[in-house]
This record gives structure tokens, sequence and C-alpha cells, in this order.
């Protein structure tokens, strides 16, 4: 039988890039029986997913800032003198505060990466640990992720001290646009923190059903990448209002 | 690796986890679809209510009653907005994209399924959410879809600027997190989950367009979020992002020293990539269906799929194009105005690469090929008047009438809108086994494509003539009135064109059911979904995981037994004898 040559064989259609992994397998519904996806593509999955979610929270605090620009720059009518004035207003941060709770939550990104490591190399040594009379010794976790989740929470009540400290001053959402944006970027920075304890939670849920500890380990690290984008957030916002008001 | 039998058999059973709740990408693109088509029926009822009250401004409308200006404020808010947000983004991504991506790079879901089920719901929940304004007390708001502050973030403003506003304001958030979640769901499954040989050069382009709308889709949404979050604040907790010192029913209000510009910069920076979210995926189809059924490989694979990215990155640098008469710097208006035209660039590209593909080829005029066409020639009347408006001097005079809505109407809204009936009329085989009726696809067509020609193409001579757009009634100013005759064509050709989609609707049903059974390739295509069953297994390839050998569009291939290579055939098959 005669034989068929394609016009561009497939050696010359990668373009210089090698050809891409085929997935191991089925997903769907069933993504985690059998013909489910390896951990490791899952892990890489959801690795690509938090990019994702990241650029996206990245494109709204883009947006807001670019609105702060924008609102700063703007005088102000005022129909009694008839003329334009800056009303920005003049807002004094609880500097200490914020800062405290600065390092809270840079504290809580290092207990995080605990949290995320350990339990990285307790899925590695799983495998060994299920050989019947193989034991890894008497090994003591230490509850990074117990951990993390408090000084979340504790970042989180620091930013409602740091609000109540504003109220209690005569300062609230609608008071001068510099506190409109302050009120705007700490909630939605908190917003978006909590997200990340929802996430905590979520492991935490899962560990205690005795679910594979791969699943727990993906959405730990996915968890834990967040948390360390937060944390980066959260230093830029924080320059923002200390540099740029 | 699984066998058929083991997927089969973990395939949902019960009718909430196979139907509603559904974690199976083929569902919920149909649930999408679906969505999509009860929301354009809607859209286009308050199209027809607007369009028979320019003409008979007395008239007593069903479930209406007299249309007051802000009722019709109201009629063309809504339109609008479920135009935009729930047809043209909602059916071609949501819609097909979900259903057929996955299947078309060889990958048997979507990369997060429960992810992907929590995006349809939410954009059902949105879609709930706006229709509910309708019923809430002051009705629904007439800002327009584009939402201006301040008459958008006054509650006082005017009726249904109330909670119907609030309504609306929630619903696009709600959208917005959706699309998210979707855009997140269409990128990873696209880079990471194709199958074993499909290259991104391989990739049929219709994926290369779902991609690349999902790309705009992450950036945009998260910035008209931002916007819709500031717009809420500004109505219900007092602050002063948009609202300037304003004057209401000789009230002054609060608020001072907001910008309302801030508003159109945000919205637009979303607003002109969601033109290129609502019209990438019909490019994709257009390509995909121009070349099967002339049987030619694609003009220029690759230059379509640079164009598309080129379109999707200027997409992101002309929104001032938007607000030129909001007296820009004419520097600035210079800027967007050289940046709008560089987008015909590409735009002509793909024109071109359509009108090549067709070139010399021995064309089936069948239904997706006659809306395929359909498409490019709308695409090319509505796209010649765009660097009209790209002009800022042009635009100025041009900007507030009827030419403004002729133009994005053709390119789209209705262009878009062909699209997706190319793309029902191809992909219903595979998604129900059934094939639609063809003499019925075609009567629907060619009343579909004059119809819209009849009223959009009128709308360009209105707006040259000074027929100002968003007005109620025409029959006070003298100019005006004369151009009543106009207005007349076009509810009679509206009429028609409306009534026409019925047709579409019954044979859209009646074939799901009655139509002739679909083989699994009728259209003797060369992509992955139409190496797989119809309708494909729970799985997409009954456990086999495909292996792609070529391109996505061999046709004609000399030699060959057949005048197609699919893309699973293996590197040397059988020739001619």
């Amino acid at each position: 039988m005669a034989t068929y040559t394609p016009t561009r064989p497939i050696e010359h259609l990668d373009h210089g890039q090698k050809p891409p992994v085929p997935p191991a397998g089925g997903g769907g519904d069933e993504g985690r029986r059998d013909g489910g996806p390896s951990y490791g593509a899952r892990l890489r999955r959801a690795r690509l997913g938090l990019i994702c979610a990241i650029a996206t929270v990245g494109m709204v605090f883009v947006s807001l800032t670019s609105a702060l620009i924008v609102r700063r720059g703007l005088p102000t009518f005022d129909d009694a003198s008839r003329t334009y004035f800056r009303d920005w207003g003049g807002v004094q941060l609880p500097w200490v505060l914020l800062a405290i709770n600065t390092v809270i939550l840079l504290i809580s990104s290092l207990t995080m990466e605990g949290a995320r490591r350990g339990l990285a190399r307790r899925a590695a040594l799983a495998p060994v640990q299920s050989i019947p009379g193989v034991s890894l010794g008497a090994e003591r976790n230490f509850p990074w992720l117990g951990v993390t989740v408090i000084l979340g929470f504790g970042f989180l009540v620091g930013q409602g001290m740091a609000w109540a400290d504003l109220r209690s001053r005569g300062f609230f959402v609608n008071t001068n646009p510099d506190s409109s944006f302050i009120y705007l970027f700490t909630g939605a920075h908190a917003v978006h923190l909590a997200g990340g304890i929802i996430a905590l939670l979520w492991a935490g849920i899962t560990s205690l059903q005795h679910k594979p500890i791969e699943g727990r380990r993906i959405v730990v690290d996915v968890a834990a990448w967040y948390w360390h984008f937060m944390g980066v957030l959260w230093i830029y916002v924080f320059a923002l209002l200390a540099f740029a008001r | 690796m699984a066998t058929a039998a083991t997927v089969h058999a973990h395939a949902p059973q019960g009718f909430i986890r196979k139907y509603i709740f559904s974690l199976d990408h083929k569902v919920i693109g149909i649930q999408y679809f679906f969505l999509a088509i009860t929301a354009v029926f809607v859209g286009m009822f308050l199209s027809l209510l607007m369009r028979i009250h320019l003409v008979w401004p007395a008239a007593t409308l069903p479930l209406v009653g007299e249309i007051k200006p802000e009722t019709y404020l109201t009629l063309l808010t809504m339109h609008g907005t479920i135009m935009v947000f729930f047809v043209l983004t909602t059916a071609p991504q949501g819609g097909f994209g979900n259903y057929f991506l996955p299947i078309q790079i060889g990958a048997p879901d979507m990369a997060f399924p429960v992810l992907n089920m929590l995006s349809f719901w939410t954009t059902f929940l949105a879609f709930v959410c706006i229709i509910a304004a309708f019923f809430v007390s002051g009705g629904a708001p007439l800002h327009g879809w584009t939402g201006y502050p301040p008459l958008s973030a006054l509650q006082s403003a005017g009726p249904g600027e109330g909670l119907g506003a609030d309504l609306w304001i929630t619903s696009i958030a709600i959208f917005c997190l959706a699309s998210l979640m979707g855009a997140l769901n269409f990128l990873t499954t696209t880079l990471d989950m194709r199958a074993k040989g499909m290259t991104m050069m391989r990739m049929p382009l219709t994926v290369w367009s779902w991609f690349i709308t999902a790309i705009l889709g992450l950036l945009a949404f998260g910035v008209l979020l931002s916007a819709g979050i500031l717009l809420l604040m500004d109505r219900n907790l007092g602050t002063s992002f948009y609202v300037p010192l304003v004057v209401v029913n000789g009230q002054i209000m609060q608020h001072k020293g907001g910008s309302p510009l801030l508003w159109q910069h945000l919205f637009w920076f979303f607003g002109h990539p969601e033109v290129y979210i609502a019209i990438l995926p019909g490019m994709g189809v257009t390509s995909q269906i121009l070349s099967t059924f002339s049987r030619k490989p694609i003009f220029g694979y690759k230059a379509m799929v640079y164009a598309m990215l080129a379109i999707g990155f200027f997409g992101f640098m002309v929104w001032g194009h938007h607000m030129f008469m909001s007296g820009m710097s004419p520097y600035s208006a210079f800027a967007f105005s050289l940046l709008t035209m560089c987008i015909g660039v590409p735009s002509a590209i793909k024109t071109f690469n359509w009108l090549g593909t067709m070139y010399k080829a021995r064309i089936r005029f069948q239904t997706p090929m006659l809306y395929a066409i359909g498409f490019v020639s709308l695409f090319v009347s509505g796209g010649l008047s765009g660097p009209f408006l790209a002009q800022p001097v042009l635009d100025i005079q041009l900007h507030d009438t009827y030419f403004v809505v002729g133009h994005f109407h053709l390119i789209m809204g209705v262009a878009a809108i062909f699209g997706m009936f190319a793309a029902t009329y191809y992909w219903v085989p595979k998604m129900f086994g059934r094939m639609m009726n063809e003499t019925w696809g075609r009567v629907h067509f060619f009343i579909t494509l004059l119809g819209t020609y009849a009223i959009f193409m009128p709308m360009h001579y209105l707006g040259i003539a000074g027929g100002t757009r968003r007005y109620s009634q025409y029959t006070e100013v003298a100019y005006l009135t004369k151009l009543m005759p106009l207005h007349q064509f076009m509810t009679y050709a509206a009429i028609i064109t409306i009534a026409a989609q019925f047709i579409f609707v019954v044979n859209l049903f009646w074939s799901m059911f009655k139509g002739p059974k679909a083989s699994d390739n009728p259209w003797e295509a060369t992509t992955l979904e139409w190496t797989t069953a119809t309708p494909p297994p729970h799985d997409n390839f009954g456990g086999v995981t495909p292996v792609v050998y070529h391109g996505p569009y061999e046709y004609g291939v000399p030699g060959a037994a057949k005048d197609y290579v699919m893309q699973t055939d293996p590197v040397s098959v059988p020739a001619a004898h």
C-alpha cells in the first residue's frame, strides 16, 4: 500500500518547543480516582491557577491605585466661596499599630512557609511510611498551620483596631477622600487575606477527615504562595498609604 | 490508564449531579448556552419595545403599558447590559468554550471542575440579580449599560436609581467574579492539559480565541469589579470617588470633589477589551468553519494567531477613544486615535486571510458556512466605520448619534451573534447527536442577514443626518421628524428579524429531539472533537488519551485517500491508489 507523507512532518512542527507532557489520565468529576491526574500534575495546575488569581488581584489593586492617584490630584469646587480647593484631607494613621500588624503578617508568612515545607516533606515521605515495618521515628510536628491561622486572625483584629482608632478620631469612610481610600485599601486587603484564612481552615478540615496528604499538601502549597503574596501586597498598600497620600 | 468502562462507571448518575450541579464541562457549557438563549430573548424583547415606542410613541404596550421617557431609558439600560454581559460574554466563551475547549485540546475536562460549576452558578445568580431589578420598588435603572455617574451614583437621581441600580451594580460585580473564575480555568486548562503532540501552534484557532479571550477577561474584569465597588460605596457609604458637588431636584448633595471621568476611565479600561471578549471567539469559530467548509487549510495560521494576540494587546490601550467627548487633552486623544487605528492592521490581516481561505475553494455552502461568511461580512461592514469614529474630530460630531449605535451593533453585537449562530449550527450535531434542519437553517440565515443590515445600516445615515441616540421620542423637533420614515423602516425590519429567530429556536429544539442522527464527523472536519463519539462520553474520549500528529486544518492534502487529515491520524496515512 502506498503511504502518504504529510506535507509538514511532526518533527518540524514543534517551532523549537518540546512537545507538551500529556496529562496522566482522566480528570473531571472523578479526578481523584483511577484515571485521575497525577499528584504532580494537580500541583502544577493549582499553582498555575494561583498565578492567574494573583494577576487578577493585582489588577484590582492597580485599578484602585490609579483611582487614588487621579482622585488625589482633583480640586474640589466650594459652593460658598465659588473657588476650587484641595479637599484631600489629612488622616494621621496609627503607625505603631500598623507596624505591629505588618510584623505579625511577616511572621505569619514565615510560619506559613514552615507549614508548606513540613507538609511537602511529609508528602514526600508518605510512600516510605506506608511500607510495613518502616518507621521514621517519633517525629514531632510543630503546628505551623494553626499558628499561621492565629497570626492571620491577629492581623485582621489588628486592622480592625486600626479602623476603630480612626473612627475614634472622627475619621469615617466618608469623612474625606483620604479616609475613604484608607478604608478602601485596608478593607480590600483584609477581604483577600480572609480568603487565605478560609483556605487554611479548609486544609485543616481535610487533615481532620484523614484524606490523602497529597490533596492537603496542594491546598497548603497554593495557600502558602497566596499568603506570601498577601504579605507583599500589604507592604505595597502600607507603602502607598505612607508615601503616596 | 482508566478504561472506557471504568470511566463510564464514574459518570454521575443522579439527576441533580448529572444535570444541575454537574462538574462535567459539557453539561456546564450547555447550561451557559441555554442561559444565554434565555437572556438573548429577554434582551431582544426589550429592544422590540424600544423600536415600537420610537415609531408609535403613544402606543400602550403589553407588560409595560405606556412607555415614559424614563421607562425608555430603563429598557435601553437593561437591553445593553443583558446583551453585553449575559449573551455576548456568556455564550461564546462560557457556552461553546466550556464545551469544546477541553475536547479540542484532548483533555478529559477543565482543570478545575468545581470552580467551573461555581462559575456557571455565579453567572446564573448575577442574571437573577439583574432580572430582579425589574421588580423592585422604582424598577430597573436608567443610567445606560455604561453606568455613568453622577446619574448612576445618586439614589435620588431618578426612578430606578434606588434599589434597582444597586441590584444592577451587584449583578455586574457578581458577573465579574464568575468571569474571573472562568478565565482562570480556561487559561490553566489550555496551558497545562493539552494532549501529547498538541503544541500551541497546533491548537485550533477556536482554542486560541478562547485562550486570548480568557487573558483579556482575567485582566479586565478585575478593573470593572474595582470600579463597581467604588460606585457602590459612593451610593451607599457617602464617599465621593465619582460624584462632584451636584444638585438634584434643587437639593445640594453631600458629595463633593469626585470625578465622573474616573469612572469612565476605569469602565472603558474594561469596556474596550470587553468588545474583544465578545468578538474574538466569533473570529475563532469563523476561522474553523471557513477552513472546514472551504476544504482548504486556513490561510496564514500563524498570522491569524499573532493577529488575535495583537488585537488583544492593543485592546487594552485604546479605552480613551470612548471618551473623546469628555474634554480629553488633544495629545491624549491623538495617542488613543493612533492606537485605535493600529487595531485595523491585525483586523485587516484576519479579513484577508478569511478571504484567502475561501479563494478558489470548492465551498460547501451549508448553514454553518453561511453564518461564518455572514460574520466576515458584518465584521467588515461594522469594522469600516471604526476608523471614522477613531478620529476625535469626527467622533465629536457622531458620538451621540445613531452612527455609533449602528457601528457597535454591527461589529460587536450582530457579528458576535453570527459567530454564535455559526457555532450552534456547526456544533449542535456533536453536542446533542442530531443534525439541525438545513433548509430552515438557510431560511433563518437569509432573513437574519438581510434583517440585521436593514436595521443597522440605516442607523449610519441617521447618525450622519444628526439623529441623536438615547432619546425616547423624535416627534418634537422638525429635523428629527423628517427622519421618522427611516425609523419606521428599521422598526419593521426589527419585527421581521426578531420573528425569524423563532425559526431558529424551533429548529434547535426540534432537531435536538427529532433531527436526523449525526455521525461522529458529519462535516468531515479534522479537530479532536470530531474524533470522539457523538455526543462525547463523560470523559470525552472514552478512556483513551488522544495523541496529536497534525495541525488543525490539514484539508485538501495532495495524494491522501480523503481530502482531510484528522489531527490524530498517524504520521503516515494511506494514500489514494
